[in-house]
């Protein structure tokens, strides 16, 4: 078993594949430098990223899964977990060793393990095209900020810029502390250092950032929240199952 | 001034949270004008009520005065509660303010009739009017169709909204006699025999003129209150059956009725929303849309009410164990489809997957299919040899029971779709 070290990166797993196949490696363990221990007596291969190899497995494998599932092996990546990164390395290995239409077996191990963690962080840019709560500041920018359990930032992009073309807007991932801004033109990454006014306590921003209607509209969609509750219907389990408490800290409607 | 139009949309909002419609997908409006708001995707339930009600649209009424007295609904003219209305500018900036802080995904809005049908319709037609073309608002629109206006506002409305509703509101001609005297179905299937043409025929005019304004994008739907009057279920569904057939509708809602009002003719404040029997009959609608079943074969006279304690499709299922076992690795996907445990995307997967070897039960499993459901009406690759055929009894008491925990965990709550 060999042991690939790689840094991280999208490109970075890419490059892993490459190298795979030039050193007609057998089995390979990837492993990414954040969740790397060194251990004295195992050889170590560092993988290095580079744009050219990358784009090469991207396009071979472009060609075996069509558009599709290139979506979801990119979806999978951007979990950050240790176990899919390992699962996108042989399912990689698995597409190009077998004839076109395999990944559509997802009796195969790794097919399935791609899908479904394709389907989670999904999911979670589902549940963040939402949960996420704007509130529009004194220079007109409608801000919020986020802590999702996967990296589902750049799949948000298309989303928010197709609904919101007229106002310029911010959403902030604070956890990996990188955010999306779009300036009515297009969007950009940015980071920013908050300061003490930029609280990075999870919704609001202090009262003197914002604009003097939003408290009116945070107050009205609260209101809006209770008057629609049936009481006599009430429901708490099924209310969790759609709405898991660790993302309560996204809705302004369940604050107090 | 906050303090009234907080009032107002308490009341408004607490008036209208009775139409359980919530769709806001079907749509095709895309953000082309770099304007505000897209509906074009799938809906989004931007937040649930705490009785698990997906909330997506900023749902209300125009006004809740009202010139009829239909027994069922609150905003009835005798009945006693605080009356409001909203001035066309108010809702279109609360509408607007919501979605810009991604609230919602857009309007659901009905109304109480004031004065008559057409001055009523007439400015919920200006509201919408006003969001498109004035604000440049792509977002949702969900309007109700005020029985009785006129066949040009209707075309008008049509032209803005994407979809629009009227309500059957009893299940049967008689129901509603019973509670609104002064309206009958007949009021409902001429708007949307009206709507419907127009939609066929502006659809078509689109396929030779790209110009063509878009007309009713998403369509039309209706809901059913369930459980104010008698009807039974195989009466409902028939009414739904028939009613998707005669007017394509996208949607037909199951609404349980609430108790609100002591009136003689219907059940009393405190008696219990029928959740598992509106469940029921949501499943019942799915397997009619999605899994190609005929009304018939879900109930009949000898079974006029869907079962409470087994979902329709494994009902069905239990009732028709000639056509069972299905072999997974050799029948076609309608066959698949109609087998109890599996739904549309493991009956997909499972056809995909099987043209790469004999489909096996850890495939199955891990495909998510409910194993323990299905196992009693699928053979596969490496299916037990079984002894003997049971009895469909025998098999509903095995499911029974081995589901029996999570039965009596959510009976009296809303059961999630198989
Ligand atoms: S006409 Fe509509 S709003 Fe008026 S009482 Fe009847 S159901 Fe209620």
């Amino acid at each position: 078993m060999e042991l690939y070290v790689f840094d991280g990166t999208f490109e970075g797993l890419l490059s892993a594949v490459f190298e795979m196949y030039q050193k007609k490696a057998g089995a390979v363990k990837l492993v990414s430098r954040a969740h790397f221990y060194p251990d004295a007596f195992q050889e170590v291969f560092e993988v290095i990223s580079e744009d050219e190899k990358a784009r090469r497995v991207w396009a071979g494998l472009s060609k075996k899964c069509g558009k599709e599932w290139m979506m979801h092996f990119y979806k999978a990546f951007l979990s950050e977990q240790g176990a899919t990164f390992q699962d996108l390395l042989d399912f990689a290995r698995y597409i190009f060793d077998q004839p076109e239409g395999a990944v559509e077996n997802y009796g195969n191990p790794h097919v399935l393990a791609v899908s479904q963690m394709a389907r989670k962080v999904h999911r979670e840019k589902h549940r963040m095209e939402a949960f996420i709560r704007f509130q529009q500041t004194s220079d007109g920018i409608y801000y919020a900020h986020i802590e999702p359990d996967f990296n589902v930032l750049p799949l948000l992009i298309r989303h928010f810029r197709d609904r919101y073309a007229d106002q310029k807007w911010i959403i902030y991932d604070l956890k990996r502390k990188y955010g999306l801004f779009y300036d009515l033109e297009k969007v950009e990454e940015i980071t920013f250092e908050f300061s003490q006014e930029m609280s990075p306590a999870l919704n609001a921003l202090s009262q003197q950032l914002l604009d003097p209607k939003e408290e009116l509209y945070t107050l009205l969609w609260k209101d809006y929240f209770r008057s629609v509750n049936i009481p006599s219907r009430k429901n708490m389990k099924l209310h969790i199952r759609h709405v898991p408490r660790r993302y309560w800290k996204y809705l302004s409607e369940k604050q107090a | 001034m906050y303090e009234r139009i907080r009032e107002k949309l308490g009341i408004l909002a607490d008036a209208a949270k009775y139409d359980v419609s919530c769709s806001s997908s079907g749509s095709n409006r895309k953000n082309e004008n770099k304007g505000l708001g897209d509906a074009t995707g799938m809906g989004i339930c931007h937040s649930y009520t705490e009785d698990g009600r997906c909330v997506s649209l900023l749902k209300i009424l125009l006004t809740n005065h009202c010139i009829y007295d239909c027994a069922f609904c609150v905003s009835r003219r005798s009945n006693d509660v605080k009356r409001a209305a909203f001035t066309v500018e108010e809702v279109v900036e609360l509408t607007i303010n919501f979605y810009r802080r991604n609230y919602i995904e857009g309007l659901f809005l009905s109304s109480g009739i004031f004065k008559n049908a057409d001055y009523t319709m007439e400015r919920l037609v200006r509201i919408v009017k006003k969001l498109r073309t004035e604000e440049n608002f792509n977002g949702y629109i969900h309007l109700k169709t005020i029985p009785g206006a006129s066949e040009e506002l209707l075309k008008e409305a049509g032209l803005y909204a994407d979809r629009m509703s009227i309500n059957l509101e009893m299940p049967t001609e008689n129901g509603l006699k019973l509670l609104a005297p002064e309206k009958s179905h007949e009021d409902v299937k001429k708007p949307l025999h009206f709507i419907q043409q127009n939609i066929t025929q502006f659809s078509s005019e689109k396929a030779l003129i790209k110009s063509t304004p878009k007309f009713v994008p998403a369509g039309q739907s209706t809901q059913m209150v369930i459980g104010a009057t008698p009807e039974s279920d195989q009466e409902i569904l028939h009414t739904a059956s028939a009613f998707y057939k005669d007017y394509s509708l996208k949607r037909v809602y199951y609404s349980g009725y609430v108790p609100i009002s002591n009136d003689k003719r219907l059940p009393g404040i405190g008696s219990q929303v029928s959740m598992v029997r509106e469940n029921r009959l949501y499943q019942a609608d799915w397997l009619m849309r999605f899994y190609g079943f005929d009304v018939q074969e879900i109930l009949d006279d000898a079974n006029p009410h869907l079962d409470i304690e087994v979902d329709p499709k494994l009902g069905w299922a239990l009732r028709n164990l000639e056509q069972f076992p299905v072999d997974v690795n050799t029948a076609d996907y309608r066959m698949i489809l109609r087998v109890p445990g599996i739904g549309v995307s493991s009956a997909k997967k499972i056809v995909q997957a099987r043209k790469f070897g004999r489909l096996h039960r850890d495939q199955l499993v891990k495909i998510g299919i409910s194993f323990n459901k299905a196992k009693h009406f699928i053979r596969f690759a490496d299916s037990p040899f079984q002894l003997r055929d049971y009895e469909s009894s025998h098999i509903r008491n095995i499911i029974l029971s081995e589901s029996k925990s999570k039965y009596l965990r959510t009976a009296h709550n809303q059961l999630s779709l198989f």
